[in-house]
């Protein structure tokens, strides 16, 4: 018995190849994409050092040398079943070639993200709440979040941090930190120029690809603080 | 010293190690051309050792504290500590609200973002900390490796720099690269003697194993702080010199390399994975093979990932229970801090509280005593707990370091 299937390419067959060579050559434009591949000595090291591979059907290995052969059909494949498997911690950095697995798949993600692939939008839900904190509010995560039904498996002290929440905010005594929306205060003047670094970089257009809702949740709060601090927002989030 | 699994290991820094250009150099050379202003570190600084044996210069004072959103959202005796350590050894400090996170959190875990935004952000927080007077001290181990990746970016393209300058125009914010790029536990580690000598805990009965963090050292790897006395220089030596300079024993585990499992999206959103791996490739194999009182990191997902996982494990019989937090929390621990009010340790989920007993701490009287303040505060005696309410707590030794 195969402990590891082959990967099902027919999965995609009806994808056009030219879609999926125009994807490959927009992850090798990429200006970081030569700091992150020189080749592959197939010596392992990768696999050896990654968590990811641990617990999934996963592979550094097979990502750096998929890119390196140019394998459009694979690599097709792995941008829609590998990469959002990869834990980032770049232990894969390891590679005495010098290459970056993580960093390669990092810009895979971007990639499927820009493009709305509907695997990048499945990876992404139950997360779209993050990332309407980090960029409404420019803190990740904010103490209002430990619930005890949003992280039961953390045990009572999620429980008693919610219910407690305010009172312990009160008990820090860093001034920044007396917050329980955001994780610590942050001045409206520095928010407008975060949510302007949003618009200027076209990242407004990278969450409608993957999340119409939130472009429009997000556009309402921003709008109000650019127009407030004296930034012009055109219209659509651009 | 160490103690290796069985005490066989040896650690020999390699002689052939490839020593790939410095950064910096180009910083200061892009400086000269004009690209953008260098902000030097301030004195008093000290000069540590890093991977390939170039030196690094470590702010003493006059730091502006990039917080992380992980620590002070989820784990705040984290940042407290930080800051209450400067307090102690006199260091003067910034805690700016002209900061946002490094977003490198969402970045790795959505990459709903690109180059330009990641480096702008970065840019943004430079230039704040710049026009403040004081040079960043990043508190995140993601945002010290993000940043260092971002350093690397903009150093080497040229239109990328172009892009940011752009926008750092608009937001009227000069284009800044600090001459060094430094984590907190970096400082920890260059004062970590000064931080031994107010030791007023004994911890040579403490038994410690280190979780070195990924971002800390996987990423841009040039920087982080290597010293010949510990592990050969093997490892990072950040984390473990301070525990062993404080006198506890630091014992050595094989999965010491693996990640903790955090995975950046995994942690929110598919914790099976960060679960299964904390515990089975970390917890229990630093149980099974050096048996530690306290597991210390440097980094906030390592803390959260290692400490939240535990207690579902439970339930399987596995071999979990043990606290986990930063070096920086055991070092004002062992300098005499509140558990409570300073450590913040009521927010952690794997029981502390035999460690402190093991150190002499008396957890009942603190927590007696921080249940008091939380009292004032309920019936609005107090709006806030304060720095002037901790700090007559432990007398100021002021670190003066020589010029």
């Amino acid at each position: 018995m195969a402990l590891h299937a082959p990967p099902r390419l027919e999965r995609y067959a009806d994808v056009p190849y030219e879609e999926k060579e125009r994807l490959f050559q927009e992850v090798k434009a990429d200006p970081r994409f030569p700091d992150y591949l020189y080749g592959c000595y197939e010596c392992g090291i990768c696999v050896a050092a990654c968590p990811s591979a641990r617990f999934y059907d996963f592979s550094p290995r097979k990502i750096a040398q998929t890119l390196a052969r140019e394998d459009v059909e694979l690599f097709y494949y792995q941008l829609n079943e590998d990469i959002w498997n990869c834990s980032q911690c770049f232990s894969c950095n390891r590679c005495p070639r010098g290459n970056s697995p993580g960093g390669l798949i990092t810009l895979m993600r971007e990639v499927a993200v820009r493009n709305g692939l509907r695997s990048a939008k499945e990876a992404l839900e139950g997360y779209s709440r993050v990332i309407y904190k980090i960029m409404s509010t420019g803190t990740q995560v904010s103490p209002d979040m430990i619930q005890a039904d949003a992280f039961p498996d953390w045990g009572p002290v999620a429980k008693e941090t919610a219910e407690n929440l305010d009172l312990w905010r009160r008990a820090l005594p860093p001034e920044t930190m007396h917050t329980t929306t955001t994780a610590w205060e942050v001045e409206d003047r520095t928010l407008a120029e975060l949510y302007a670094i949003w618009y200027m970089t076209g990242t407004m257009d990278i969450i409608r690809e993957v999340d119409e809702g939130l472009h429009m949740i997000l556009c309402d709060v921003m709008e109000e603080l650019l127009e407030e601090k004296g930034y012009a927002v055109a219209g659509g989030g651009e | 010293m160490v103690q290796g699994v069985g005490n066989s290991r040896v650690f020999r820094q390699d002689p052939d190690l490839p020593v790939p250009e410095d950064v910096r150099e180009r910083v200061l050379e892009l400086e000269a051309e004009g690209e953008w202003v260098v902000q030097r570190v301030p004195e008093p600084y000290a000069e540590v050792p890093t991977k390939y044996g170039r030196t690094k210069k470590v702010p003493l004072a006059h730091t502006w504290h990039h917080k992380s959103c992980g620590q002070c959202g989820h784990i705040p005796g984290y940042s407290t500590a930080i800051f209450w350590l400067h307090r102690k050894l006199g260091l003067e400090y910034d805690d700016p609200r002209d900061q946002t996170s490094c977003t490198g959190w969402n970045y790795y875990a959505s990459a709903t973002s690109n180059a330009a935004a990641q480096a702008a952000v970065a840019a943004r927080n430079f230039a704040a900390a710049y026009e403040s007077g004081y040079f960043p001290l990043i508190h995140c181990g993601t945002s010290y490796g993000h940043y260092k990746e971002v350093r690397e970016e903009l150093v080497k393209h040229g239109e990328l720099r172009r892009q940011v300058r752009d926008i750092l125009g608009k937001l009227g914010r000069p284009f800044v690269m600090p001459e060094e790029i430094v984590h907190y536990s970096e400082w920890v580690y260059a004062v970590r003697h000064e931080i031994a000598a107010r030791r007023v805990h004994d911890c040579s009965e403490v038994v410690v194993t280190v979780h070195p963090a990924c971002h800390y050292y996987k990423l841009v790897q040039g920087d982080a702080i290597y010293d010949p006395d510990i592990y050969g220089g093997q490892r990072t030596a950040v984390v473990t010199a301070v525990a062993q300079a404080l006198g506890a024993q630091v014992r050595d585990y094989s999965t010491w390399f693996d990640c903790c499992g955090f995975g950046f999206r995994h942690i929110l959103v598919q914790r099976d994975f960060t679960r299964s791996f904390a515990v089975g490739r970390k917890i229990e194999v630093m149980v099974e093979e050096a048996k530690p009182d306290v597991v210390l990191t440097h980094d906030t997902g390592c803390v959260t990932t290692l400490d939240k996982s535990q207690f579902a494990a439970q339930v399987h019989n596995r071999k979990v229970g043990v606290p986990v937090m930063s070096e920086a929390q055991f070092a004002a621990l062992a300098m005499g801090a509140h558990p409570y009010r300073v450590c913040q340790l009521h927010w952690h989920a794997a029981d502390y509280r035999p460690l402190l007993e093991k150190m002499g701490i008396d957890w009942r009287e603190k927590w007696r005593e921080f249940e008091d303040d939380l009292e004032r505060i309920r019936r609005g005696e107090k709006e806030y707990l304060t720095w002037e309410d901790v700090d007559a707590e432990v007398p100021v030794r002021h670190f003066v370091p020589a010029s």
